[in-house]
């Protein structure tokens, strides 16, 4: 989706604002935002990437107002109601009105360390031989897909180089594919790969300047020879 | 530390534009935890405890350890370059937002600068919660275009004929800089090595810190 939380490359949002001794919470509710919002990721009723669709297709003007953790709060609100956990009916009025859906997966105090420590690793095992090498030039493909990817727009079209092989992982654009689990797992092999500034940005491009991305195999075609 | 503990309120450095909507969230944030907690969705304690996690025990101390044994010991340092999630899973920096760690050392030659222009991914386990501005629009879009730009807006300008190299965490890979080494530091244990790496020296905004820099004299 090209959305407004495809950012890299805009222009006019201004200097960086660094807080000095900034603290890690602005606010008790940014505290319990993030609690919450982990906390119900172990649920399991959804996963990263649905998480991260639901960021990006909030209306365009709450996510650039930010701050993130509304963003984050929002798109919580969403994914729950979506689901049937809870209603907006609730939300107004802050107190349950239905019955709550049965065998929903409760974190609990005690599970919290191993869960953290635990993560969710996106590499899955791949009997497919990789279509691309370290070394290889290659375009990122012009993709404008309705819904959630991870190739950003300012990639799109242009040449770069693999520079690493990740092996297999869970790709973006398919995790989504269902609301519930189990998701689609479908997996596929991830690269870095570096863009020279001058191909991305052309004349105006800094001096002595590269970036990279990490871009699954189908973002990807081979150059010819 | 509790769930009371901390600033219960907007802090005075806010913008008053934002007090209508921090009054907002306020209301929001309370009703949602009230209600799931209600519905029997969730443990607030269990809120409580991933809280203290990242408020107390992970955080960019945790990566600045990783920094200094790099650069105390030549074959972890090898270790992190060639397997980095491994070799930080050695020092117990394990988990989510981290399950899969590349480091990247900046050289005389190339230095390193990490962002997530699509959202805010950012290496939990060894830097802790990312601050306001690596999620803010102007470091996501600059960051990209013109990072000597952004690197201005922390006050670091660097050597002339130094490249630069953005990675942008466009996947579930999650980047560490690994900062060079500052001259003087001789003989200096990992723990006083540590207190040289900054977090923004471990995003590629900053570089390590100088031993003048530091209060406590090297040995």
């Amino acid at each position: 989706m090209n959305g407004v939380h495809d950012m890299g490359g805009m222009q006019g949002y201004g200097t960086v604002q660094i807080e000095a001794n900034e603290p890690l919470f602005h606010g008790e509710w940014e505290r319990r935002a993030l609690g919450v919002t982990v906390a119900m990721g172990a649920s399991g009723l959804w996963n990263i990437d649905l998480a991260r669709s639901a960021r990006e297709s909030l209306p365009p003007l709450d996510y650039v107002q930010g701050p993130y953790y509304a963003i984050w709060t929002k798109a919580l609100q969403k994914l729950l109601i979506e689901r049937g956990l809870i209603t907006e009916q609730e939300l107004a009025q802050g107190q349950p009105l239905t019955p709550p859906v049965a065998g929903v997966r409760v974190l609990k105090a005690a599970e919290v360390d191993a869960a953290l420590a635990k993560g969710s690793p996106a590499n899955r095992p791949s009997t497919q031989a990789p279509r691309f090498a370290v070394g290889q030039r290659v375009r990122a493909l012009n993709l404008n897909p309705q819904g959630h990817t991870r190739l950003p727009r300012y990639v799109r079209g242009h040449v770069g180089t693999v520079v690493l092989h990740h092996g297999s992982h869970v790709l973006p654009d398919q995790h989504v594919n269902k609301m519930l689990p189990p998701f689609d797992g479908t997996a596929e092999h991830l690269y870095t790969v570096v863009f020279d500034g001058t191909e991305l940005w052309g004349p105006q491009a800094e001096a002595g300047h590269q970036v990279s991305v990490d871009a699954w195999e189908s973002y990807l075609e081979a150059l010819p020879a | 530390m509790t769930a009371e503990a901390g600033h219960p309120h907007a802090h005075p450095h806010d913008h008053d534009h934002e007090h209508s909507t921090l009054g907002e969230m306020d209301l929001r944030v309370r009703a949602l935890e009230t209600l799931l907690t209600q519905k029997g969705y969730l443990d607030p304690a269990a809120v409580d405890r991933i809280i203290e996690t990242y408020e107390v025990h992970v955080g960019p101390h945790n990566g600045a350890k990783v920094v200094a044994r790099a650069w105390a010991d030549p074959a972890f340092r090898d270790w992190l370059l060639q397997d980095a999630t491994a070799a930080i899973a050695s020092m117990d920096y394990t988990g989510r937002q981290g399950e899969h760690m590349v480091a990247v050392p900046n050289t005389p030659d190339t230095h390193n600068m990490v962002v997530c222009t699509l959202c805010s991914c950012y290496p939990w386990p060894v830097l802790g919660l990312p601050p306001v501005w690596y999620k803010s629009a102007a470091y996501r879009s600059r960051a990209v275009i013109e990072p000597r730009a952004v690197l201005a807006d922390f006050g670091v300008t660097l050597p002339p004929g130094q490249n630069i190299r953005v990675w942008d965490s466009t996947a579930e890979v999650r980047y560490l800089v690994l900062p060079e080494r500052p001259a003087g530091t001789e003989g200096w244990s990992e723990e006083q090595l540590a207190q040289l790496v900054t977090r923004d020296a471990m995003i590629g905004t900053g570089l390590a810190l100088n031993p003048q820099d530091i209060t406590k004299e090297a040995p």
